[in-house]
């Protein structure tokens, strides 16, 4: 659409900006004034300059968090988006199974964050919860309180229950707008199914695929409520990602230096995944 | 290619179809012969479509049976029947090349890569495109499109029939022309048996050979384009066909003599209503078969359209609306008056066309 | 030229079947054959849905089962249903106001934010579809920046930005923090939903002699009502589900529901039944809306762009 010049919009703006300000700027402000200062109680601070990046740069614990965040945000798209793609690729058509299908796969996504955690928590366990009792019983040693790979394998498995539907709806908002007559052609063309998907419905589904990548990438990259629920982080710290890192250390341990300047970090980096995806979005949304 | 049987085919979308109107295509009987090209010519809703489709076997009809060459194919899948169809908007393969989109239906088969080089190279030429071998089919025109979506179908030479529904409908009209006329040249030089669906009178008329026009589920007349002009069978055929339609008024017959309020027309015949036919009669005539000048039934004209080759005059006889051509250089005379050429006439019993006799 | 391997494979593929006959000499029938079922679904393709929905079921449905049992029955014998369904556990949560009022302060901010975020996005969203402005794309991208933002980093400034202003612990606290987030959020939303409304519209409305606001009111709010619609509904999801900024600034007096779950698992440990009502309550407001958006869920959480 093409879009005429007037500066005067910048009122219609204006309320969003407001708030958003009160609600980000001052509050980023806060941090970045925190992440230069050191105190020793007592409401007094002085001048402490970039110690503090320095010294969650150089902290081996900071670097672990991020890479088992990183490590953690890469299984979970490996699993989640070949996963939600098949089975939106064998969603029904239509009838009474469509919607039915949506609203029980968008279930996980509307249970509070902590009650997902919870509903995990207590599905794993051994002694009262389905799955757990159901891995003991079948001689598998599983515990997730004790075992740092079982408490992974635990967190993934609720992420993939909790967001792999994101991914099967934008996949399916994709397909349904293929129309009738692609299939139509692939059949008289003799395509095979694999080559239907490959060269009718994944470019179709290009784009949302690009969304939900980038959208799981950094929600999981964000990742709070859910493992601290179910696992507090442990057991030791193999399942402390960045955001659980960074409130343990901020409200935990009140360091609020050293915090901050994790915050400031922590929020770079966001800021540089957000550019990708804004800039990956608007030549996508030119190329249409 | 193939001659194609279509035998007492009836279709309803509905899974328990009773009565006729449950049924969108009521009963189509007729061959298509080899290497023919036919259009369906029909409005929006006639069922002109889903003939089409059960053809190509992208639906199964809910009764009778489809032949190609005499071999029974009505279980057969759109795969198997090995035709070729041209959607109303474009088909192709966003991602590939000009050249992977031709090659894709011959690959699926497994032809060799030698006979689909050499197959593919002969279909850019025969539809034009040859310089656009190695682009990518995303960023061409809608004619360029479906020039490749026929390609297609004209690279695999031993398909059994191409079929088009509607593809001109996205193209800007300029290019309308130059598509049809590659399309007739095409049909020319292969003989492919081509099957051609549109609701424009002016695409059916100079595409094919056989226009089969539909309406409301059935087939209401099979023939050559002038055969429709002269003698529509239904008075539909007369509405749809021509521009302006076909003039119809009910008439009184008696004998040789027909009767619109005052005024008596001579008729060619006496036409061979069937005795004790109660429906109402009615008199067609063409507006390029009535003749406005100072001679016959006396017309109030209304209104005259000039279209740049000829003139339209609209007018009223007897209270009813006729309209006639003329010439572009003719002129309206001061007190109009109209005769109806007899060759033109055409009587009509509960819509159906009745024969003349001597 | 593209999609060369993949051919190389199918041709094999072909080859194989036809064992030692050349390809180009494959009568009709045979490639009618080969062609049968080619590209069809697997006849078993609602396997997968059903599959993936037991799945997503199972947990929840543990949930509900342990609802409906008594601890001693949680604790005791394992079973995949309540042998004595009890709703004590649902009573305890409907007549001990500490539990209820968890939900009606969680509903009461949710409510809150949902009206403000909408309300300061429509302007802005209908600057960002028909506008072009100074700084209009940095603007938006910044807003994204603030949908993206962890709340992580965002939990000590604001409580001591809502301490300095007494606003800790009300209601109105957290919804203008959830704002953060949901602001963006509806902003996008709604401007994807305004974007595919012809211009010529408005336009059309001008010339009509409409003044902005009733041009606004009465021409194009109608036509943008199912995305203000599902606007509401992601602001009002983002807020009941996000619970980490949530709690940091409420104590006692607008505490949310989700917050008082977390503190009673610590508190007395071992209520499960109680917990997994209260669990099972705060599934449900979700579930009813849900349906009234499930052809827009995606649109939504694609921010608008699908």
């Amino acid at each position: 659409m093409e879009k005429t010049w007037n500066n005067k919009a910048w009122f219609m703006v204006l309320p969003v900006l407001l708030l958003v300000a009160f609600s980000a700027v001052i509050p980023l402000m806060t941090v970045v004034n925190y992440s230069v200062q050191d105190t020793f109680g007592n409401n007094v601070f002085f001048w402490n300059g970039s110690d503090w990046f320095t010294e969650i740069l150089e902290s081996e614990r900071f670097w672990l968090s991020m890479v088992r965040n990183l490590i953690f945000s890469f299984i979970i798209l490996a699993i989640e988006v070949p996963l939600g793609i098949f089975i939106a690729l064998n969603m029904p058509k239509k009838g009474w199974g469509v919607p039915v299908c949506l609203v029980l796969m968008a279930l996980p996504l509307l249970i509070p964050w902590n009650v997902v955690g919870t509903i995990w928590q207590v599905f794993g366990r051994i002694d009262i919860g389905l799955l757990g009792y159901t891995l003991s019983a079948l001689g598998f040693d599983y515990n997730y309180v004790n075992d740092p790979t079982d408490a992974w394998v635990t967190v993934i498995l609720m992420d993939v229950w909790h967001w792999t539907s994101l991914v099967v709806l934008l996949c399916y908002a994709g397909l349904v707008s293929i129309p009738d007559a692609y299939y139509q052609a692939a059949k008289i063309d003799g395509a095979s199914r694999w080559a239907i998907f490959r060269y009718i419905q994944l470019p179709k589904m290009n784009r949302v695929l690009l969304i939900a990548v980038l959208l799981r990438f950094m929600d999981s990259f964000m990742i709070y409520t859910e493992p601290f629920v179910v696992t507090g982080g442990g057991p030791g710290n193999s399942t402390t990602f960045l955001s659980i890192d960074l409130v343990k250390i901020a409200i935990g341990q009140f360091d609020l230096g050293p915090a901050a300047a994790m915050s400031i970090i922590y929020f770079l980096i966001i800021l540089l995944l957000s550019w990708v995806f804004y800039t990956v979005m608007t030549n996508v949304d030119a190329e249409r | 290619m193939a001659r194609i049987d279509v035998n007492h085919v009836r279709h309803s979308y509905l899974p328990n179809p009773q009565k006729d109107a449950d049924f969108a295509l009521r009963e189509v009987h007729h061959t298509f012969e080899d290497g023919g090209a036919y259009a369906l010519l029909g409005p929006s809703g006639c069922g002109k479509t889903t003939l089409l489709n059960i053809i190509s076997g992208l639906l199964h009809p809910s009764h009778g049976e489809l032949l190609f060459n005499g071999k029974d194919v009505t279980n057969l899948s759109t795969q198997e029947r090995n035709i070729a169809q041209v959607f109303q908007f474009p088909v192709i393969y966003d991602t590939m090349t000009v050249y992977d989109n031709l090659a894709f239906p011959l690959r699926n088969r497994g032809v060799p890569e030698a006979d689909v080089d050499r197959k593919v190279r002969e279909t850019l030429e025969m539809i034009d495109l040859a310089s656009w071998a190695k682009k990518k089919a995303r960023g061409l025109t809608a004619d360029q499109k479906q020039k490749i979506s026929l390609g297609r179908g004209l690279v695999r030479s031993d398909v059994n029939a191409i079929l088009f529904d509607e593809p001109l409908t996205v193209i800007d009209p300029h290019m309308k022309w130059v598509l049809r006329s590659q399309l007739k040249q095409l049909h020319r030089r292969f003989g492919y048996t081509m099957v051609y669906v549109t609701h424009d009178q002016t695409e059916a008329l100079t595409f094919a050979d056989q226009v089969v026009v539909m309406y409301d589920g059935g087939i209401v007349q099979i023939g050559t384009p002038a055969e429709l002009f002269e003698r529509p069978r239904h008075t539909f055929v007369g509405y749809f066909i021509g521009s302006p339609g076909m003039n119809v008024m009910p008439v009184a017959i008696e004998g040789k003599t027909a009767t619109i309020g005052s005024q008596r027309i001579e008729l060619p015949g006496a036409p061979r209503t069937a005795a004790g036919n109660s429906g109402a009669i009615e008199l067609g005539i063409r507006p390029e078969y009535v003749r406005l000048g100072r001679d016959g039934m006396a017309v109030k004209v209304s209104k005259v359209e000039d279209l740049g080759r000829h003139k339209v005059v609209r007018a009223s006889l007897e209270g009813r609306e006729i309209a006639a051509v003329i010439g572009e250089d003719e002129s309206v005379p001061a007190e109009p008056k109209v005769l109806f050429d007899p060759a033109g006439i055409n009587i009509y019993a509960d819509s159906w066309r009745v024969e003349m006799g001597a | 030229m593209s999609g060369a391997n993949e051919r190389t494979t199918r041709q094999d593929r072909v080859n194989e079947a036809v064992s030692d006959e050349l390809a180009s000499t494959l009568s009709q029938d045979q490639i009618a054959r080969l062609m049968r079922r080619r590209g069809e679904e697997s006849k078993f393709w609602w396997l997968v849905p059903t599959i993936y929905i037991i799945f997503l079921m199972l947990p929840i449905y543990w949930l509900v089962n342990m609802s409906f049992k008594t601890n001693q029955e949680i604790l005791g014998a394992f079973s995949l249903w309540p042998k004595n369904p009890t709703i004590a556990n649902y009573m305890v949560i409907f007549t001990d106001p500490s539990w209820y009022k968890g939900y009606i302060n969680s509903i009461i901010y949710v409510v809150m934010n949902m009206v403000i975020s909408v309300s300061v996005a429509l302007p802005a969203a209908y600057a960002f579809s028909r506008y072009r402005f100074l700084g209009d794309k940095h603007l938006f991208f910044w807003l994204l920046t603030n949908r993206m933002a962890p709340p992580a980093v965002f939990a000590l400034p604001f409580f001591q930005l809502y301490s300095a202003f007494g606003l800790i612990d009300t209601h109105i606290a957290v919804a203008l923090a959830h704002c953060l987030f949901n602001v963006p959020l509806a902003v996008w939303i709604l401007e994807g939903f305004m974007s595919g409304v012809p211009k010529e519209i408005d336009e059309t409305a001008y010339i009509d002699g409409y003044s902005f606001p009733r041009f606004f009111l009465k021409i194009f709010m109608p036509l943008i009502a199912s995305g203000v619609g599902v606007a509401c509904f992601f602001c009002f999801m983002f807020s009941w589900v996000e619970l980490l900024i949530a709690r940091t600034l409420t104590t006692t007096a607008a505490k949310p529901i989700a917050a008082i779950m977390t503190r009673t698992v610590s508190a007395s440990g071992l209520d499960w039944g109680v917990l997994a009502a209260a669990g099972v309550l705060t599934i449900l407001p979700g579930a009813l809306v849900i349906w009234f958006v499930r052809n827009y869920i995606a649109k939504g959480f694609a921010l608008g762009r699908v």
